[in-house]
C-alpha cells in the first residue's frame, strides 16, 4: 500500500481505485456514501502511472452489491474494486459495463412509459461500450453517454 | 414456426423468415374464409388514444374469424382516470380476454403490457415508437403488387424525420436487399442514426429533395403526411406542408409499373386524379390490413 500513502489504509471494507479524478465525487454520490456512518476517505488528483491523475475512495466496513459495481462502471469504466480483509486485498474486481443495465439509469425520453408508470424499473441494452451507447428496452430509443443520467 | 402466445410488439423482434411466414399466413387468410376459426375467443381492444381505422380493422378481422369483441375506445374509463397503472389495467383485462390489442400514447407501453399479460399482446401503436401491424401490411402490399420483396427500388417521400411508419418500414425492408431513395426537404430528412444503420448493413440509399430527380428509378413510392403536430413553429409547417403534392403531371416521369402507397389518411399529398390510375394502391393497402391482422390474431391464438 506504499504508493497510496496519502490516504490511510483500512482494515475491513472496499477500496475503489483508478477512478478518473473528476468522477470521484460523483461515485460518492451514486453510492450514496454521504449518509453512511463508517470511515470514508476520498482522494482526488493522485498521480497515476496509467491515468495521469486518478481518484481513490476507501469505505470502511462496506461491501458493494453488483448493482453498485455496475453503477461505478458507467462513470468510471477503468475502476478496480478491492475487497479488503484485515488490511489485505482479498479480492480485486475490474468493473465492467454489463450487456444490460437494469434499474440504475433513467430514460432520456420524457414520453417513455418508464418515466410515466408508477415505480417502474428501467432496462437498457448496451449497444456500444466506449463511448457508452444504450437502447431502452421499452421505447427503443438510443441514448449516448451525454444523455445518460443515473437514477 | 409457432407464434402461439407470442406478442407482436416491435418490427425489430422479427426475423426475415418470421416476417415471410406471417405474410404467407395472411395470403391464406385472404384466399379462404374461416368464419369459425376463432369461435369463442375474445379480443379486447384497449385504445388509450383514438385511432378509428386501426381499431375497426382489428375488430373486423376478429369478427370475420368468428371471434368476440370487448374494449374501450378512449382513456376515459374511470379507473384509468383515477391513475391506475397500465400494469394493473392489463392485469384486469387479461382475465377477460384471450388476446389484447393496445394503442397508447406513451412509447414502450406495449412492451410493458406484454410483460404484465399472460395473454398475447398486439401493439397497435405506442406513441412515436412502433406500429408493427402497419409495417406488416405495408410489406404484404408490396409483395402483392410487385410479386416480390427482394431487390426493389423504394422511394419514401414526406416527413422522414418523425415518421414512425417510414422508420419501421425501412427496418423491415432492410431484410430484402432494397435500394432506398429518401425524398424530403432537408429539415425532414431521414435521421442520421438510420442512415448509419443502413451503411452498416451495406444497403444502398440516396437522399434527394426533388422527387423528379429520382422518380424514374422507383418501383414503389411510399408517400407520408407531413404532420402539423410535429412542428413547434406553425410557420415552419406552412413552409413544408405543400412541398410534395403528387398529381398526374408526375406520370411522364415514372415507370409504368410504379406503385404509389400511403398509410392514409391523406391530406393533400396525393391528388385524387391519381386514384383511378394503375399506380394507386393505397386503398388496396388499407384493405390489406384485414388479412394481415386476421393472420396475426390466428397465429398468436395458436389456430394456424
Ligand atoms: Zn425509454
Amino acid at each position: 500500500m506504499k504508493k497510496e500513502q496519502s490516504v490511510s489504509a483500512i482494515k475491513e471494507g472496499t477500496v475503489i481505485d483508478h477512478i478518473p479524478s473528476n468522477a470521484a465525487l460523483k461515485v460518492v454520490d451514486i453510492l450514496d456514501l454521504r449518509g453512511i456512518r463508517s470511515i470514508i476517505s476520498v482522494a482526488t488528483n493522485l498521480t497515476s502511472r496509467t491515468m495521469g491523475k486518478k481518484g481513490i475512495i476507501k469505505i470502511g466496513g462496506k461491501n458493494l452489491t453488483k448493482e453498485e459495481v455496475d453503477k461505478i462502471a458507467l462513470i468510471a469504466p477503468d475502476a478496480t474494486v478491492n475487497i479488503i480483509k484485515n488490511y489485505d486485498v482479498k479480492e480485486k474486481i475490474k468493473v465492467a459495463i454489463p450487456t444490460t443495465i437494469n434499474k440504475i439509469i433513467k430514460c432520456s425520453n420524457p414520453n417513455c412509459i418508464t418515466n410515466n408508470e408508477k415505480s417502474m424499473a428501467t432496462k437498457f441494452y448496451v449497444i456500444r461500450k466506449r463511448p457508452l451507447k444504450v437502447r431502452c428496452h421499452y421505447c427503443e430509443r438510443n441514448m449516448d453517454k451525454e444523455d445518460i443520467s443515473l437514477l | 414456426m409457432n407464434f402461439e402466445k407470442q406478442d407482436i410488439i416491435s418490427i425489430h423482434d422479427f426475423s426475415k423468415q418470421e416476417l415471410l411466414f406471417i405474410l404467407k399466413t395472411a395470403k391464406l387468410m385472404e384466399k379462404k374464409l374461416n368464419p369459425n376459426l376463432l369461435k369463442d375467443k375474445i379480443l379486447a381492444t384497449l385504445f388509450f388514444e383514438p385511432s378509428t381505422r386501426t381499431r375497426l380493422s382489428f375488430m373486423s378481422a376478429m369478427e370475420q374469424l368468428g371471434g368476440k369483441l370487448m374494449g374501450f375506445a378512449t382513456a376515459k374509463m374511470t379507473s384509468i382516470k383515477k391513475g391506475e397503472t397500465l400494469w394493473d389495467t392489463i392485469k384486469m383485462v387479461e382475465a377477460y380476454a384471450d388476446v389484447i390489442v393496445i394503442r397508447h400514447p406513451l412509447e414502450g407501453s406495449a412492451r410493458l403490457a406484454a410483460e404484465a399479460s399472460s395473454k398475447p399482446i398486439i401493439n397497435a401503436g405506442d406513441g412515436a415508437n412502433q406500429h408493427p401491424t402497419q409495417t406488416m401490411l405495408d410489406l404484404y402490399t408490396i409483395q402483392k403488387v410487385k410479386g416480390k420483396l427482394d431487390n426493389l427500388h423504394i422511394g419514401l417521400l414526406g416527413d422522414l424525420k418523425y415518421g414512425r411508419t417510414v422508420h419501421s418500414l425501412v427496418t423491415a425492408l432492410s431484410h430484402f436487399n432494397p435500394i432506398f431513395y429518401f425524398i424530403a426537404p432537408q429539415a425532414l430528412q431521414m435521421p442520421q442514426t438510420y442512415l448509419d444503420e443502413l451503411k452498416e448493413k451495406k444497403i444502398k440509399f440516396f437522399t434527394a429533395s426533388n422527387l423528379l430527380k429520382v422518380s424514374k428509378k422507383l418501383d414503389i413510392l411510399y408517400v407520408t403526411r407531413i404532420q402539423k403536430e410535429r412542428f413547434a413553429d406553425p410557420v415552419e409547417y406552412e413552409k413544408y406542408k405543400g412541398v410534395y403534392k403528387l398529381d398526374t403531371s408526375l406520370l411522364p416521369n415514372i415507370k409504368k409499373d410504379l406503385k404509389i402507397m400511403h398509410p392514409l389518411p391523406r391530406v393533400n399529398e396525393i391528388d385524387p386524379s391519381l386514384d383511378a390510375t394503375d399506380h394507386a394502391v393505397y386503398f388496396e393497402q388499407a384493405a390489406n390490413g384485414i388479412p394481415v391482422r386476421k393472420a396475426l390474431l390466428a397465429l398468436v391464438l395458436g389456430k394456424v
